[in-house]
């Protein structure tokens, strides 16, 4: 496996405070990955720094085989690059329909012009109706997506993200506020996901982590603490010092 | 699934066809082609209402639609009225001036003309020289296209400087209000070319045209209920696809639409930049049906107002400007050209004359207030009381 994302070196301060300190992190192709950490570990600002959204002061952040380095690319660029991402929050535009969602997140040319006179085709929404299903929205795709319960636009966005087909999709907390159901269906969604690319799932809860089943990276104070699977980091004593133990 | 555009949106064709009678009967109703029902100035009032409801409809795209709050697109608009403006006024002086000279005994030469024509025009600002931004004036298909350019690349400067730097929400109202009060400010200017506070007059005038303004008024009627409804359906169709989700998705949460790889800068200039391109139209007929434009038109009081009449029409959707700034500009002339009766209180006259202001302030603080969806939402709860009455 080769490997999909390299960060290495990455420093953020804040006002002085380091949000990240010296973070290197790896993902291969293919790959499901939980990052754990206790609040204010530097989770949601590593996210931020991989998607373009916050400049780190320095490091390295290198994509695919060529090696391009994110640093100075526009979040939209990145995105197109092959990065998508999912808020903690589900945000998906309440306004519009399941379809209207799905349709705008397809990979396309997102050029102004291209848009304006897009025209879907029946592969296009046939494309949308297999996602909607593989989420279990099949029979939601003329709801305005604003109706749906909160799980299912968790969904929502996970198929927005799965249809831009993104070779890594960061994922921020989808259990969040899910009934146990919901969760293990999301479980399903994102080892599935996982199978043809990379999949980053920062998370607080230990047994959704549990229940995914994969390689863990333990943050604390915006670096890498433990890194290995679930049961090898949680015997790992710094780890119980800083996040477990309490 | 997909149908054709129209089928999707039968909003477009109901108003459309609205339209089309309304322009009929006016005509039917007129001095100039009817029955003269219709005075030729109250033509002139309903053919500048469909002006400003085209300038609605394009504020209607960059508020209602991609959300951003533009206080500024009555400079466009402004703009628009000067670049035809210039074209009429260059126009009817110069052959003024040939008329008056060619009683003399020899031939006029070109600079004799030119000089009059500089004389005639810049007079009331202490001048004779043409300004440079006159280069063009005598040229028709030029001052048109720059009915079009100029608003279009003012508005993609400042849009692109703006919209770079990430300026959102209120901070780019305000921006807006700064633009358009610079432009006021600067053509209030004897120096700026354009004759200072006098503005450019005459408008109404149309060059080597002799018709009566009965008809004359009838053709801008006509023109304005023609942009208006092109206008009406260019919107429409660009709301109506894959863009217009995107447009309703930036409105709705930027930074979503960012990170599925749009790039929202890029979307908000094109939008800016095209409403800018409407409003200079809408100018452009507007104010040869007025007769006359001045600095003062672009006052930033004007683009509030803009707002007002959308937000009470009901924004994000289109039918709702058209009837919001129809409604508020008609009763808006009726109330400040006094024909409104004075209501006598005892102690105290109520004179709509000013007091109108207050009525049309507190209305706009009610609809935001209680009706968040203007006129429009009263439509959109006829619609749903009948499909329930009928499922």
């Amino acid at each position: 496996m080769s490997t999909l994302l390299e960060v290495s070196g990455v420093t953020v301060s804040f006002d002085g405070f380091r949000a990240i300190n010296n973070l290197s992190f790896q993902i291969a192709d293919a790959e499901l990955r939980a990052v754990i950490g206790p609040n204010g570990a530097g989770k949601t600002t590593f996210m931020d720094i991989v998607t373009g959204k916050t400049k780190p002061d320095s490091g390295h952040i290198l994509w695919g085989d060529k090696s391009l380095s994110l640093i100075g690319m526009s979040e939209a660029k990145i995105a197109q690059a092959g990065i998508g991402r999912k808020f903690q929050k589900p945000t998906v535009f309440e306004e519009q329909t399941v379809q209207e969602n799905l349709m705008m997140a397809l990979r396309k040319d997102r050029a102004p012009l291209t848009v304006l006179f897009f025209k879907p085709s029946k592969t296009d929404f046939t494309r949308v109706e297999d996602l909607a299903d593989q989420i279990g929205l099949a029979d939601a795709l003329l709801r305005v997506s604003g109706e749906l319960s909160h799980g299912q636009k968790q969904w929502l966005e996970i198929g927005m993200l799965l249809a831009q087909e993104p070779q890594l999709l960061l994922v921020d907390e989808p259990a969040a506020g899910m009934t146990p159901a919901e969760r293990e269906k999301t479980t399903a969604i994102l080892v599935d996901a996982a199978k043809t690319r990379a999949v980053v799932v920062v998370e607080h809860d230990m047994e959704f982590v549990r229940r995914l089943n994969c390689k863990v990276t333990v943050l604390h104070e915006g670096a890498v603490l433990a890194e290995g699977s679930l049961d090898h980091v949680t015997k790992n004593q710094d780890v119980i010092d800083v996040y477990l133990g309490r | 699934m997909h149908r054709s555009f129209i089928a999707r949106n039968p909003s477009v064709l109901i108003f459309l066809a609205i339209l089309a009678l309304f322009t009929l009967g006016v005509t039917v109703l007129s001095e100039g082609f009817g029955i003269g029902l219709i005075s030729t100035s109250f033509v002139k009032v309903l053919g500048k209402t469909l002006c400003l409801c085209l300038i609605a409809i394009a504020m209607d795209l960059i508020w209602g639609y991609a959300g951003i709050l533009s206080l500024g697109h009555f400079a466009f608009f402004g703009l628009g009225g000067y670049m035809i403006g210039m074209w009429l006024m260059y126009e009817r002086t110069r052959q003024i001036v040939v008329n008056a000279l060619s009683d003399g005994v020899l031939p006029p030469t070109p600079e004799e003309i030119t000089a009059g024509i500089g004389n005639q025009i810049f007079g009331v600002v202490g001048s004779s020289d043409f300004p440079l931004i006159w280069a063009f004036a005598d040229s028709l298909v030029l001052q048109l296209a720059f009915v079009v350019l100029v608003p279009g690349i003012l508005a993609l400067v400042f849009g692109w400087l703006a919209f770079r730097s990430r300026v959102t929400g209120v901070y780019l109202s305000i921006l807006t209000q700064a633009m358009t009060l610079g432009l006021s400010l600067y053509l209030f200017q004897n120096a700026s070319g354009l004759r200072g506070n006098n503005g450019l007059s005459g408008l109404q005038n149309l060059p080597g045209i002799t018709a009566p303004q009965s008809v004359v008024s009838l053709w801008f009627f006509w023109a304005s209920a023609l942009a208006l409804g092109l206008g009406y359906l260019l919107v429409a169709w660009v709301v109506s696809g894959k863009f217009g989700s995107v447009i309703r998705g930036i409105r709705d949460n930027e930074a979503r639409v960012r990170f599925l790889g749009y790039s929202v800068e890029t979307y908000k200039l094109a939008v800016f930049t095209l409403t800018a391109c409407i409003s200079g139209i809408a100018g452009a007929l507007y104010y040869p049906q007025a007769g006359i434009i001045n600095p003062a038109e672009v006052a930033p009081i004007a683009s509030i107002y803009l707002a007002v009449w959308v937000a009470i029409g009901g924004r994000g959707r289109l039918y709702g400007a058209v009837i919001g700034t129809a409604f508020v500009s008609l009763v808006s002339s009726w109330f400040t050209g006094g024909q409104a009766p004075d209501v006598p209180l005892g102690f105290y006259t109520v004179k709509w004359v000013d007091w109108w202001l207050v009525l049309l302030g507190l209305s706009f603080v009610l609809v935001t207030l209680y009706a968040p969806n203007g006129i429009g939402g009263l439509i959109d709860l006829l619609k749903r009381k009948r499909k329930e009455t009928q499922p």
